[in-house]
């Protein structure tokens, strides 16, 4: 599924709850990542909720792998997945997470007062774009 | 009679509609809620009154002066203190804590001391003996609670010795809700030599306090949380060994005499109080010690305890939900886990559903840690709380603890 996909999806979601069960089985769907990686080393800080992101980089694209200990931010991981990975560096500096979170609704994530990780997740992600 | 409905129309938040439905806030223990009164009081000082106190030669700042004075006469009444004068007016509990910490902390304790505290303090009675405890060179020690979350009389009485100079313990656990035997506490730390700081940030929420009776050496609480304004806090010390203490912050007010070479210091509180005090602030803090006052700490805390025993057996209808620190004698302060699910996931949908509770470690990490856990719902009830609010909390559980299980 592609992001357009997904903002098409989320766009029949008529309450919170249809929308967040949505976000929660994304969550559900996403790649493992092995437990060996949830580690300080991989950790995103800021969250108030663990999170671990792992990058790999092959054939000019970056490839990550992230989890998180809370269900919705797990949801929430799938989604900033979906928007970035598999892409080069330079496609991922153009990104407008924020555009594409307002499209889909989710835009309270966004928040600094949430402190659900999302952000500092971006920023961890750009920080690996603009060393790569 | 005390009728919490007729309570709650005095304080103005509860009229506001979030999404079109009322806000259930239980997070009282975090910060308190301000009746009208206390807005009114200190539109009034502004309005009308407004200077800087102590200084000046006109109505005004003498008004103030006046009204600033009286309050530490309420605050003096609502503690039971002996003089005024022992009264300090600071920013914050934090800062009554690092006051004693760094002016008495500095001139009393060296090697070969020890501060002890116990392992249900938060950061603000933890942190300042931290830092005193190792640049003087003094142990701290942390003597165990149960794992219900009770005092522990026999941990307390092994750690305490002729080398303890300091107990600072907490009145009431912001975590817990466990209320201390303080009085018991104070006696068994005077007898060994000790002093006596008590943490009454929750403690003052709920309770009537004497600090004749309790004969503790300091006293700390915040007024945010005993339904005032931010920015103000209160500092009891006993008058004889607050006289032996050095200042702690210097600048004006705080003064006697000035010259380029020399200063000899204000007697207390005013050498406690360097630069422009918050006095807007500290009337504000009186007007709501009066509002308690009026309502009956008794009553306040006749209301709390029907409250606290009706959340836990209504808490016990969520599956899986554990509260954590179940001691017989618990003010309303409920932390909890609801295993299987992220104390933040949980926040998410209790905001959805209007209802405000604090997730975390409280700003009481070891102890949090302590009970077995990295973050925890809390729960925690003020004078204005009803059953509703409990009802709306529990509902509000059931429909997150549903809303996350997979099946």
């Amino acid at each position: 599924m592609d992001i357009e996909e997904l903002i098409d999806n989320f766009s029949f979601f008529e309450s919170w709850e249809e929308k967040y069960q949505y976000v929660i089985d994304l969550g559900r769907q996403l790649e493992p990542m092995p437990d060996a990686f949830k580690t300080d080393e991989w950790k995103v800080k800021g969250c108030q909720s663990q999170v671990w992101l792992t990058p790999s980089f092959h054939n000019g694209v970056i490839h990550f792998v992230g989890d998180s200990d809370a269900i919705l931010v797990k949801g929430i991981i799938a989604i900033v997945l979906m928007i970035y990975n598999d892409k080069s560096a330079e496609e991922i500096k153009t990104i407008d997470v924020a555009k594409i979170f307002a499209k889909l609704g989710l835009e309270e994530n966004l928040t600094p007062s949430r402190r659900n990780g999302m952000m500092s997740m971006v920023c961890k992600i750009r920080e690996y774009a603009d060393a790569a | 009679m005390y009728d919490v409905y007729k309570i709650r129309e005095d304080f103005p938040i509860f009229r506001e509609l979030i999404n079109g439905k009322p806000v259930t806030y239980m997070d009282t223990a975090a910060s308190a809620q301000k009746p009208h009164q206390v807005l009114d009081k200190m539109a009034m000082v502004y309005n009308s009154i407004y200077a800087n106190p102590h200084r000046g030669t006109y109505y005004f700042a003498d008004a103030i002066t006046q009204e600033y004075e009286n309050a530490r006469e309420t605050v003096r009444g609502f503690i039971n203190a002996r003089h005024i004068n022992e009264i300090v007016f600071t920013r914050n509990a934090t800062e009554s804590i690092n006051l004693v910490a760094a002016s008495w902390g500095r001139a009393n304790l060296q090697s070969g001391d020890e501060v002890l505290i116990s392992e249900a303090e938060h950061h603000a009675n933890l942190v300042p003996w931290q830092e005193i405890c190792r640049s003087t060179g003094a142990k701290l020690r942390v003597f165990a609670i149960t794992d219900d979350g009770d005092y522990n009389a026999e941990a307390f009485n092994d750690m305490l010795s002729e080398k303890t100079k300091l107990v600072a313990v907490t009145a009431m656990s912001n975590v817990l809700g466990t209320i201390f035997p303080i009085k018991e506490i104070t006696a068994a730390a005077h007898r060994a030599g000790a002093k006596v700081l008590v943490d009454a940030c929750q403690f003052a929420v709920h309770h009537q306090i004497d600090v004749q009776d309790i004969d503790c050496d300091f006293l700390a609480f915040s007024g945010h949380k005993t339904y005032g304004p931010t920015g103000i806090g209160v500092l009891y010390g006993r008058a004889e060994i607050l006289n032996t203490m050095p200042p702690y912050q210097f600048g004006g007010d705080m003064i006697d005499t000035v010259t380029y070479t020399e200063t000899t210091y204000a007697e207390i509180p005013a050498r406690f109080e360097a630069g422009t005090p918050a006095s807007v602030q500290a009337i504000g803090l009186a007007e709501a010690l009066r509002y308690m006052t009026k309502l009956s700490m008794r009553d306040v805390t006749a209301h709390e305890k029907e409250l606290v025993s009706y959340a836990t057996n209504r808490l016990h209808e969520v599956p899986r939900l554990k509260i954590i620190g179940t001691a017989p004698n618990k003010g309303g302060v409920f932390s909890f886990d609801i295993k299987g699910l992220h104390p933040q996931d949980l926040a998410f949908v209790l905001n959805k559903e209007n209802v405000a509770v604090r997730v975390g470690h409280h700003c009481a990490e070891p102890l949090v840690n302590r009970m077995g856990y990295t973050s925890l719902a809390r729960a925690s009830l003020g004078l204005y709380s009803t059953r509703e609010d409990i009802d709306a909390l529990v509902n509000a559980l059931l429909k997150a603890e549903k809303f996350f299980r997979e099946d």
